[in-house]
Parts: C-alpha cells; structure tokens; sequence
C-alpha cells in the first residue's frame, strides 16, 4: 500500500475527501448566516433548524406526494423561504431596533419550538431518504470508491456558492445589497426600498439553508436534529472566517472541512474538537476572524 | 437601587425588605414538608445556575450562551471527587466550583475579546468544545456519565443520604451564594459594571480598565455555575452530558429571560417555573422543547421585563428590592 | 371448602381487601415502563414493551390477590439522567414498585443503582451489558432477555468457524458498545481470530462514511458492528452505499432485533447470522402470543425485548402473589424460586441465578433469502438452540458479591 507520511494515501484521499463534502455543508450554511447577518445584524439561530426543514420538506413530499428527489430540491427552498418571510415579518422586523441580542434569542426559540415540532410527529430515529436514482452508484478511484451523490454534493454547493457570490458582486441587485449592508439609510435616501430588501435576503439565505437540507437528506437520514448539532459548528466556522465577506464564508466553509477529514486520518478523537481548536487559535491571532474588517 | 438599601438599613426597625426575604425564608424552610424535595432541590440548582448566568447578562450586558460548560463540568469534578477520592461532599463541592472558575477564567479571557453577538457565539463554541472533551474523557464514562456519586457526610457528621439533610444543605449554598451576588452587584464594583454594561466607551474613557472587570465577573459567574452544578451532581448523585449541552446553556438563558434579567430573584422564579413546566409536561416527551422555544418567542416579542421585573416598579415603591 | 364456599361474598371480598392492605403498601401493585418512546431503541422496545407489559397484566386477571395491577410508562431518551431522576420520582412520589424494560445500558445502570438503594425490583428486558449481573448486580435486579455475552457467544464463535478470522470493529461510544466489542474479542481470540483495530462512533450517529473507510482500509475480513437498533441499520446501509461488501468484506451485526431486519429489507440483511433470544415464528406457542401482540401493534411482530418484557413482568406478578408482599428483596427471593413459563413461549429452560441473570435458551438465527419467507416478517431460519448455560457467563466467572464462592 502507497503511503503519504506514513499515512496509507487510500485512506487519506478518502478522507479528504469525505472532508470535502462536509465542508460543502458548512460553506453553504456559513454563506446564509453571513448574507443574513450583513444586513440584518443578526445571528440566525434557526439556520439549523431551516436546513432540517429541507431535508423534512423533501422527505415529505417524497412519502405523501410522490415528488422526486429533483423537484424538493426546487421546491423546498422556495418553501422555507417563505416561511422565513413571514417570520421575518412577523417577529424579527420588530426586534430591529432593540440589541442584537434580542435577534439571536428569538431565532433560538423558533429554533426550539421548529425542531420541537418535527420531534415529536417523526421522532429522532431519523428518516430513510434514497439517494435519487440518476446518482446512485459510485465510481471506483482506486484509492477509494466514491459514491456519485456525494461527489454531486459538493459540485452542486460549489455552483450555488459561486451563482451567489455572482449575484452579488456582479448585479445591480448586488450591488444595492452591498450598499445597503454599509449604509442602509443613504441608501433608502436613493429611493430604494430596504425593508424589502431585507425581508428578501432572510429569504434568500435561509432558502440556501433548506437547499443544503435537501442535499443532505439522501446522506444523513433525515432527523429533527440534523440541524442543532451543525449549527454549532457552522457558528465556529463563521467566528473563524469572520463575516465580513462572502467569499471568506465559503473558502473557511470548505478549508474547516478539509481540515477535519485529515484530522480523522490523523488523530480520530479530536476530530470533532479540531474547528472550536483553530477557532480559539484565530481568537487569539485574529480576533476579527481570517477575513473579518474590524471587532 | 443602593439608596433604598442604605435607608432601609439605616432603619432600626426590620425593613420591608427584611420581611419580604423572611417570608421567602420560612416558605422555603417549610417547603420540603408540602412539596417533593428532589424536585425543590432541583429548582434551587438550578435557580443558582441562572443567578450567575445573569450576573453576566443582567449587569454587565455580556450574553453567554455556554454556561453549561461551568454547570455540566463542575458536576463531573464534583461526582468524580466524591466517587473516586472519596472526598467529603463540601471539599468535592469547593473542588467543582474552583475549577469551573479556572474555566471560567480562560474561557473569559479568550471571549472577551469580541462583543455582543460575536461573545455568544464564542461562548457557545467553546461550549461544544467542552462538551467533545466530556463525551471523550474516560473519567466522565462517555453517555453513561459518573453514577451512583455518594452523597457523603457534610464535614463528616451530617448524612446527606437522608432527603431533608440534602434539602437544607442545598438551601444554605443557595442562600448564602444569592447573598454574595448580591453583596457583588451593590458594591462599588458592581457600580463599575453596570456602568459598563449601559455605556462601555464612557466607562473606558474614565480609565477603567474594562476588560479586567468584565472578565472578573466572568469569572465569578463560571465560578457560582460550578457551584450549582457541583450542588446538582450530589442532589441527584449522577454527572452526565446533559449538563454539559447546549440545552442547558439555552435553559438558562431562558431561565433568567422569562424571571427577569437583572433582578435579583427574578433567575429564581424563572427557574422553578421552567423546572415546573419539564416536570408537569415530563411524559408529554418533546412539548416541553416546544412550549420552551414558545416562551422564548412571547419572552423576546412582548415580555423583556419578565416577570419579577414587571413587579420591580410595585415593589420598589413599597421599600421592596426584588 | 364447601363451608368457606358458603361465607357470604361480601364478607369474603371485604376480608380479602383487608387482607391486601396488609400485604401490599397503598393497596396497588405500579409497574414502570421505562424505555425510549422517540428515539435511536423505539422500534425495538418502546411502546411495543408497553403493550407487551399490559398483556402481562392482563393475562394475569389485573389483580394479585385481589389488589389492582397498573402500569404507567415514561420516555428515558437513552440518557442516563432522565431515567434516574424518572425512577427517583416514580420510587418515592408515585408509589411504584418495579420498573421494567429499561433499553440501552446506561438507562439501565443509572436505574439500578436508583432500585437498590430503594430496594425495589428492576427488570432489564432491552439493555445488554453484562455489568448489570456482574459488578452492578442487586438482590432486587434481573436481567432478563439476553447479554452481549450471550450475543458474542452466538454469532461471533459461528462467524469465526466459518473463516472470518481477521475483525475491525465499529463500536457506538457508550457502555454497551464498548462492553459488546470486549466480549467480542473475547470468543474471536479464543477461536484462533485476530483483532486489527476498533473505531468508536458517536451515539446515536447518522453519518458512517468516515468509521467505513478506517474500517475497509484496516484489510480485516469482518467489520464487527458494536452497535445497535438504527446505528447498525445506517451502518449496514452506508456500507453499501461504499462498496464495502463488494471489496469482500463482510459486515457482523453483533446485534441485530427483528425490527432492524424489517428495516433493511430481507434485500439488504440476506444471510447475515445473528443471536437472538427469541423468534415469533419458531413454535406454535411463539406464533400464538405473537399474534396477539401483533393485532395491537399494527401488524409488526415483536422482537426479543417485547416478549422479554412481557414474559418478565409476568414473571413478577407470580413472585408478588407468593411472596404476599410488596417487599423488593422478598418477592426477588420468590422470583428466584419459582418455575419461569409464560404464555409468550419466551423462557425455554429459563432459570434466575443469584446475580439475577435470568438464563434461557438462545437461537442462532440466519436471516432469509427474499425467495424463502413465506410472509411478512417471515425473516429467519434458527440454525441452531444455544443452550442457556452455553450461551450465559458462567456463575463461577460472575464478578457479582451476591455469588457465593
């Protein structure tokens, strides 16, 4: 067996590999939280359990409708965006004015009540999703064999992080959002509608979450706290890159993730601590974060 | 809120604020005689645990969303003291508290380093963090958790084993922690930070040096966190995960939330109020995380004050600082 | 008799009731259904334990002499904390007085420590961990249905003997799994096999990807799951998702329920050898309790926790109705003494030893080809009745204080 220092590299390369396509997650999460958070100010706590909410909204449809695979990946998003909307509306809209802090406790309790519900109509044993059938099966590499869907995941994250990140740095609508995250007053001064804009982007980013839950769905089976227990990490990784770019979401996204799967050839047990670890590392170097401006 | 302390204990006769507290001592002396003692132990527990979580929010405006990982590690120090070295539960107590102060310390030192929203989730991080290492750590015994912790004998005379014993000690440890927060947040530095917490840059601009403050309360919370979870771990003679999730750091903020940030019993009330509704709705298995997150929503949305804080105003009027 | 026969029946009931209040403390027999309604176990014990638990009660008339039979159910979640401060709250407020079923191990043990310090009587159908017989033993605890010793025993020795000598084990990160995959090594070393390596996984756990790739890169023949209920479902899934089998290796379920194969589908579990303390379709009797089982559940059929529990807490019942008391440690004694047989067909050749393991025939079973089952659930063929006192730990190994030596 071939190895890279003195690590058998099939073993490595699969768990690169496999890091990869966690990262895919985390980059797709991170991103939302970030394009939330530049112009809303706020964390959102929900994010995990929106993400969920795709995975269940693709579950469901599959089980009660017969909708494949490939439509709860266009209808799901839409869904949770919606009902993001409204959420928005209803109660975040009105917490703009007090400390942020007021933000990130409500969307915990949403969070709570969100994941609450699922548990206790569907349990937490989880869902079986089938991986859909145009990506079943998997190609062998030699040094591992990868199944096709996986490799999917990350190349449909990497797309949907790249479209976003064009949307935003390279049209008109981009550019108002950019303006509107500096200074939203001037900006509203120019006749542009912030509020709207606003209630548009929580859609927009917590549709992203519910797209990454579709595509874990097949993976994960699909579980009321698939969500929580990512978050967490996502928030670890967003305090690491800093969120003051959404280019820099996306890169810690897949970087932590890399990072992770080689952990996991390396020393195994730490690799669920080894994100919190570089996060305390960046705080003491960098404590606005690899591509943070600023406290 | 001092000016009304120094009058009151100027005052030869006892003060209002002096039969207000009594009549809160007798009831809970009397308690354990009505009510399940387990279950009033619990609620002391954690009322504590929130006391020193909203010394933190309530009068210094730092919002810390991993205080489990003082509440759940302390109790791990504490079970395994008392199981494992067969230390005397006040000496195994003490044990848990200081070391959930050392974490404490290093924790504020690295988190404190960024503001408001970013602190939370810097808390809440390293919060997770704490919580691999217990689920790794071969002396916490994973999700089995360190069982069966003797209760021991409070400096070597006084059985705990027996229900009433335990109840009083937790009740003196509660007593007297509460009167300790309450002697740090009416002194001149708890002035300070409260000066901090409405103003940080006037409080820099006087030459404070805000940061030492901000990570001494820190400190003093982690350290009443491990208290109430050292206290937790003989109550119910068991360190677990549990505690140490960040379930537990959400319970107390909404603990603290729902009695009132920055009263005095308002984490108390807040406390036996969410105990009662886990109680009550026990075998209703996940309503009690929905009806949890649904008070959090009315709590943020319509009730910031909470409910000890909507009575504030009333009994501040009649001489009563609550 | 005739004269008795002839007392007055209002006489004899008021006498009779009399009598129970001083036999039975507060004039009821509560027993605690402990288990995990909503999670990772729910399939394999859950409420299928309460419905088993209820048949029990009422196929004994409800009463033991004359005093009422109720059962109360709560949800453990798998932790440890709930299930002690639920059997805490039961014991002291709720007048309880044994607690059955208690799935995964460290549920267990936190309740037996709880039942011995109060003397009451605990009945362990779903965990598996020998500790619970050995330094955990109690005078008032059983373990009834089966033990990861037992399950070692079964499968690994006949996966050894047919060739799978090199193992790797995928082992769930609490008590249980680690205690699975001691007793594992135990038969496969002692079988001339050989141990390449161990992976522990978070509980409950969803993603695999990661443990199968140690686990295939290892080279061992067997990837021995430590695990159980949907970790080994998820397992065994992802590990064909990854082309593990076609790499010729094979996967060992160490422990694998009814309810997990129903799961996976006889598609996904053919051929797989498995231990189990029970099988509904093995005898006319089995068939029968079953049966009725299955007409309150839904069709499903019951796995070896479902007839453990019933056959247990009927067990019980018989104990409190010669012991006359509801005294833990007398009617333990009664229980010990008694013939084990039940409608459920459960307790072949079932005997108590004093560390409270109760010892039974075990089936090593293979799991059929989709073409063989005859029906639903229709999934094994017992291969083989393991002796009970092949199966079990011997006494003389028992670490228990209460063994005599």
């Amino acid at each position: 067996m071939m190895t890279l220092f003195g690590i058998p590299t099939a073993a490595l390369f699969g768990q690169l590999l496999l890091g990869l396509i966690n990262g895919a997650f985390y980059a797709m999460l991170s991103l939302g939280l970030a394009l939330i958070f530049g112009l809303l100010n706020i964390i959102n706590f929900s994010h995990g359990a929106q993400y969920m909410m795709g995975a269940f909204i693709a579950w469901l449809s599959l089980t009660y409708l017969g909708a494949n695979y490939w439509v709860a990946l266009a209808v799901a998003p839409v869904v949770v965006a919606v009902f993001g909307i409204i959420l928005e509306r209803t109660m975040l809209s009105r917490l703009y004015k007090l400390d942020h802090l007021y933000g990130l406790l409500l969307t915990f309790g949403l969070a709570l009540i969100i994941e609450g519900f699922f548990r206790q109509l569907y349990g937490i044993s989880g869902m079986p999703y089938a991986v859909p059938k145009e990506l079943a099966g998997g190609w062998n590499l030699g040094f591992m064999y990868l199944p096709i869907y996986r490799a999917w995941v990350v190349v449909a994250s990497l797309l949907l992080c790249l479209g976003t990140w064009l949307l935003i740095e390279k049209t008109k609508l981009g550019a108002y959002l950019r303006a509107a995250t500096e200074n939203p007053a001037l900006v509203q001064a120019f006749g542009i509608n912030v509020p709207v804009m606003i209630t548009l982007t929580y859609g927009f980013g917590v549709a992203l979450a519910a797209f990454a839950g579709v595509l874990a769905a097949p993976i994960y089976s699909v579980n009321p706290l698939m969500g929580s227990n990512l978050i967490i990490t996502v928030f670890a990784v967003v305090v690491i890159g800093g969120m003051g770019s959404i280019m820099g979401s996306v890169l810690t996204g897949f970087m932590l993730g890399l990072l992770e799967g080689l952990t996991k050839v390396i020393y195994p047990e730490a690799a669920s601590t080894v994100i919190f670890m570089v996060m305390v590392i960046v705080l003491l170097i960098k404590p606005a974060g690899l591509f943070g401006k600023g406290a | 809120m001092t000016s009304h302390q120094m009058t009151s204990a100027a005052r030869p006769a006892p003060s209002r604020q002096a039969i207000f507290i009594g009549i809160l001592l007798v009831l809970a002396l009397a308690a354990p005689f009505a009510t399940y003692p387990v279950f009033l132990m619990k609620g002391l527990c954690f009322a504590l645990f929130a006391a020193a979580f909203n010394l933190l929010l309530g009068y210094v405006g730092l919002l810390s969303f991993g205080h489990a990982m003082f509440f759940g590690w302390s109790a791990y120090i504490t079970a395994h003291a008392a199981k494992e070295w067969g230390l005397t539960p006040e000496i195994a107590v003490l044990l848990g508290a200081l070391c959930a102060a050392a974490l404490g310390a290093v924790v504020g030192w690295l988190a404190i380093r960024r503001q408001g929203i970013y602190f939370a989730m810097i808390t809440l991080a390293l919060a997770q963090l704490m919580y691999f290492v217990a689920l790794q750590a071969p002396f916490t015994h994973g999700e089995d958790g360190i069982q069966g912790v003797p209760r021991g004998r409070l400096f070597g005379l006084i059985d705990l084993s027996d229900t009433l014993n335990m109840y009083y000690f937790v009740l003196g440890v509660f007593v007297l922690a509460l009167f300790f927060l309450h002697r740090v947040i009416n002194s001149p530095f708890g002035q300070v930070l409260k000066a901090i917490r409405d103003n940080e840059p006037r409080a820099i601009s006087l030459g404070y040096q805000v940061e030492r403050y901000k990570l001494i309360a820190f400190v003093i919370s982690a350290g009443l966190a491990g208290l109430a979870g050292s206290v937790k771990s003989l109550v119910f003679q068991l360190a677990s995960l549990a505690d140490v999730h960040w379930h537990a750091s959400g319970e107390v903020v909404l603990m603290t939330l729902l009695g009132g940030v920055g009263t005095i019993f308002g984490p108390t009330a807040g406390a036996y109020l969410v105990v009662t509704i886990q109680n009550f709705f026990a075998s209703a298995g996940s309503w009690v995380t929905i009806i949890q997150g649904s008070i959090f929503v009315v709590c943020v949305l319509a009730f910031r004050a909470g409910i000890v804080g909507v009575f504030v105003p009333f009994l501040k009027k009649r001489g009563i600082d609550a | 008799m005739l004269k008795k026969a002839l007392i007055g029946a209002a006489a004899a009931t008021a006498l009779m009731a009399g009598q129970a209040q001083a036999q039975f403390s507060d004039n009821k027999i509560k027993i605690g259904v402990l288990t995990d309604l909503s999670g990772t176990y729910s399939d394999l014990a859950g409420k299928g334990a309460v419905v088993a638990a209820q048949m029990a009660v009422e196929d004994f008339g409800g009463k033991v002499n004359g005093v009422p039979v109720e059962i109360v159910s709560a949800d453990h979640q798998n932790k440890a904390d709930i299930a002690s401060s639920i059997a805490r709250k039961w014991y002291d407020a709720e007048q309880v007085d044994a607690i059955a079923e208690l799935v995964t191990t460290a549920a267990a043990v936190a309740v037996r420590e709880v039942s011995k310090e109060k003397g009451k009587i605990d009945l362990v159908s779903g965990a598996a961990s020998t500790p619970l017989t050995n330094d955990k033993c109690s005078p008032t605890g059983f373990h009834w249905t089966y033990d990861t010793y037992a399950l070692a025993n079964g499968t690994a020795n006949a996966v050894v003997k047919n060739g799978g000598k090199t193992w790797y084990f995928l082992t769930a990160d609490y008590a249980f799994g680690h205690n699975l995959q001691a007793q594992t090594e135990r038969v496969v070393k002692a079988n001339g096999g050989e141990v390449k390596g161990a992976v522990r996984h978070p509980f409950p756990n969803s993603d695999f990807s990661s443990f199968l790739l140690q686990a295939q890169s290892s080279g061992a023949q067997i990837i021995g799951l430590a695990n159980a209920g949907a970790d080994t479902i998820n397992a065994i899934k992802q590990a064909k998702e990854f082309g593990i089998t076609q790499g010729g290796q094979s996967l060992a379920g160490l422990l694998v329920f009814i309810t997990d194969v129903h799961s996976l589908g006889l598609e996904t579990a053919q051929g797989m050898q498995l231990t189990t303390g029970y099988y509904w379709n093995r005898d006319d009797e089995t068939r029968a309790w079953s049966k009725r089982w299955s007409a309150r559940m839904d069709g499903k059929m019951p796995s070896m926790v479902h007839a453990g529990t019933y056959s247990a807490v009927i067990h019980y019942l018989k104990g409190l109705a010669a012991a006359k008391t509801d005294e833990g440690v007398k009617v333990a004694d009664q229980m010990r003494a008694l013939p084990i047989k039940d409608a459920s067909g459960f307790a072949v050749n079932g005997k108590i030893r004093a560390d409270g393991r109760m010892v039974h025939d075990m089936y090593l079973a293979q799991v059929k080809k989709p073409a063989e089952a005859k029906g639903p659930w229709d999934y094994y063929n017992v291969l083989r009745t393991i002796p009970g006192d092949e199966a079990y730990q011997p006494l003389s190994e028992s670490t228990c204080s209460l063994v005599k030596k």
